[in-house]
């Protein structure tokens, strides 16, 4: 890698995001300039904090391209080779020979959601709003564990090639009975955390994940089977926030029925 | 200055923490459970400290700008009071960031593929170019769609439950009946249309409109204008692969 191919690789990813920011910053300023004809408030900070967002996201997306997504994919690659997981040609698959793809679906789902930046604005958002009622580290630490999950099912699932509707049913109807008993003001944002999870980190690197197993587990396709991680990892948050918000309320009423309750006579 | 300085430091050191659980898994997996050397270290490194640096820098123009335009497009379209611009705006924002979105335009060329390898189109280099557009501009009108939903449900106060559930037994309705080779495309189609750069604004917008409107919670009605936009393209696309298979 010379320093020139460097800069060049850069200023493509700089000219990306520039192309991703254009069509809203164009619906954003035609509205308020040309229809509703109202000066934006804070112009020059405004400016300058869109120029930190493009900055920023080439800055985060070459740094990706460059350290992350490589090893990701040749991780992924190494990791699900049948000459690693120990199946010589043949062989009916054991999906428990393949423990260490669930376990780097796992890790790898955790960790990358911890690092995705549209998590980290919405937790914020909804910390501020909740006036603080909603820790935004307890949020994110809950997404991440929803995706890891979801990542180890998943592969799990490409490995044994049962077919993803069961899934994504079996998930909607746990959401649909968690909706019923969880505090009403976590709904919507366990709603909303479902579709955050999946962007700029963790596609990329789940995507490689996917096709890599479909293609190198015995009878998989990776055009047919090697999709459905993404599905998955939007779906698995919705339980896991909603399942943080009713354990930390039944630890709160259960604190204050310990405080209310008399020194003495508790010994149920 | 130097208070905006340790800003930036305390962002940086937040920003590190995040990134740190990457570091120790790919180390790990690398070092004990593959037993292979890493390749480049100084490449990989330098890689990082972008995504750190990045990382922070973005987080700081979020604050500065997206979380901010979103509000005062809220607070100025709520006192403007006209449901057409409302509408025209929220549509306007979900198809214009949508249909230009790199991952969806992945997205939709696999779609095409699979649906020609399993015979549902026809194999021929015209016909994927244009069902893949047209995937896309589905997707796109479906996210433009979700978002009037979205503002509409936050302007009426409807709980969102409903709304959602409703959709989900809509996906399960259409599964049953779309062609088998589409729906695990669908599904994922939900999760790639939310960029990094949309969602902070929609959420901002959402939370925004509720803060002003009279009458609604900002944590009940602002947050789940996202989940609309995740649900809806699932169900456009299985509508797709129906009437392409038709």
């Amino acid at each position: 890698m010379t320093l020139w191919s460097d800069i060049s690789e850069l200023s493509w990813s700089f000219v990306g995001v520039l192309r991703d920011v254009a069509p809203i910053v164009v619906v954003m300023f035609v509205f308020q300039l040309v229809i509703l004809r109202r000066k934006i408030p804070h112009l020059r900070q405004v400016l300058f904090g869109l120029l930190y967002v493009v900055l920023g996201l080439a800055f985060f997306l070459f740094g990706l391209e460059r350290a992350l997504f490589p090893l990701g994919r040749e991780m992924a690659a190494q990791l699900t080779d049948p000459t690693f997981v120990g199946i010589a040609e043949g062989d009916t698959v054991n999906w428990l020979a393949y423990y260490w793809v669930y376990t780097f679906a796992f890790a790898i789902g955790f960790a990358t959601t911890i690092a995705e930046p549209s998590l980290i604005a919405v937790a914020l958002k909804a910390q501020e709003v909740s006036g603080g009622g909603v820790k935004a580290f307890g949020l994110r630490l809950a997404v991440a564990l929803g995706v890891a999950l979801s990542l180890a099912v998943g592969t799990f699932r490409i490995v044994t090639g049962t077919p993803l509707y069961l899934y994504m049913i079996a998930g909607y109807i746990i959401v649909v009975i968690q909706t019923l008993a969880a505090p009403r003001m976590i709904v919507p944002l366990a709603y909303d955390s479902g579709g955050v999870t999946t962007s700029t980190v963790t596609v990329p690197l789940v995507a490689a994940l996917g096709l890599g197993l479909a293609g190198s587990v015995p009878g998989r396709s990776p055009l047919l089977d090697g999709f459905g991680l993404i599905a998955l990892a939007s779906l698995f948050p919705m339980i896991t926030v909603m399942g943080y918000a009713q354990i930390s309320g039944w630890l709160a009423r259960r604190a204050a029925a310990r405080a209310s309750a008399p020194p003495q006579g508790d010994t149920s | 200055m130097s208070s905006s300085a340790k800003d930036m430091i305390r962002l940086l050191g937040e920003t590190a923490r995040d990134l740190a659980p990457i570091l120790v898994i790919v180390g790990f997996f690398q070092l004990v459970v593959l037993r292979q050397p890493v390749d480049n270290l100084g490449q990989i490194a330098a890689g990082f400290v972008f995504v750190l640096l990045g990382l922070a820098i973005f987080i700081r123009g979020l604050e500065m700008a997206l979380f901010p335009l979103g509000e005062a497009l809220a607070d100025a379209l709520a006192q403007r009071g006209s449901l057409t611009l409302l509408i025209l705006f929220a549509f306007g924002l979900g198809f214009g960031t949508t249909v230009a979105e790199p991952a969806l335009i992945a997205v939709g060329e696999e779609a095409t593929e699979v649906m020609a390898v399993a015979g549902v189109i026809a194999d021929d280099e015209s016909t994927l170019a244009r069902t893949a557009t047209s995937l896309r501009y589905t997707v796109a009108v479906s996210v433009g769609s979700s978002l009037v939903l979205g503002v509409f449900r936050i302007l009426k106060g409807w709980p969102i439950q409903w709304l959602i559930i409703g959709g989900y037994i809509v996906v399960v309705a259409l599964t049953t009946i779309a062609p088998a080779e589409i729906v695990g495309i669908a599904y994922d189609s939900g999760g790639v249309t939310t960029s990094t750069i949309t969602v902070p604004l929609v959420t901002a917008l959402g939370v925004g409109l509720a803060s002003v409107i009279k009458g609604r919670n900002p944590m009940v009605d602002g947050f789940g204008l996202i989940a609309f936009a995740s649900l809806m393209p699932i169900i456009f696309v299985l509508l797709f692969g129906l009437v392409i298979a038709a």
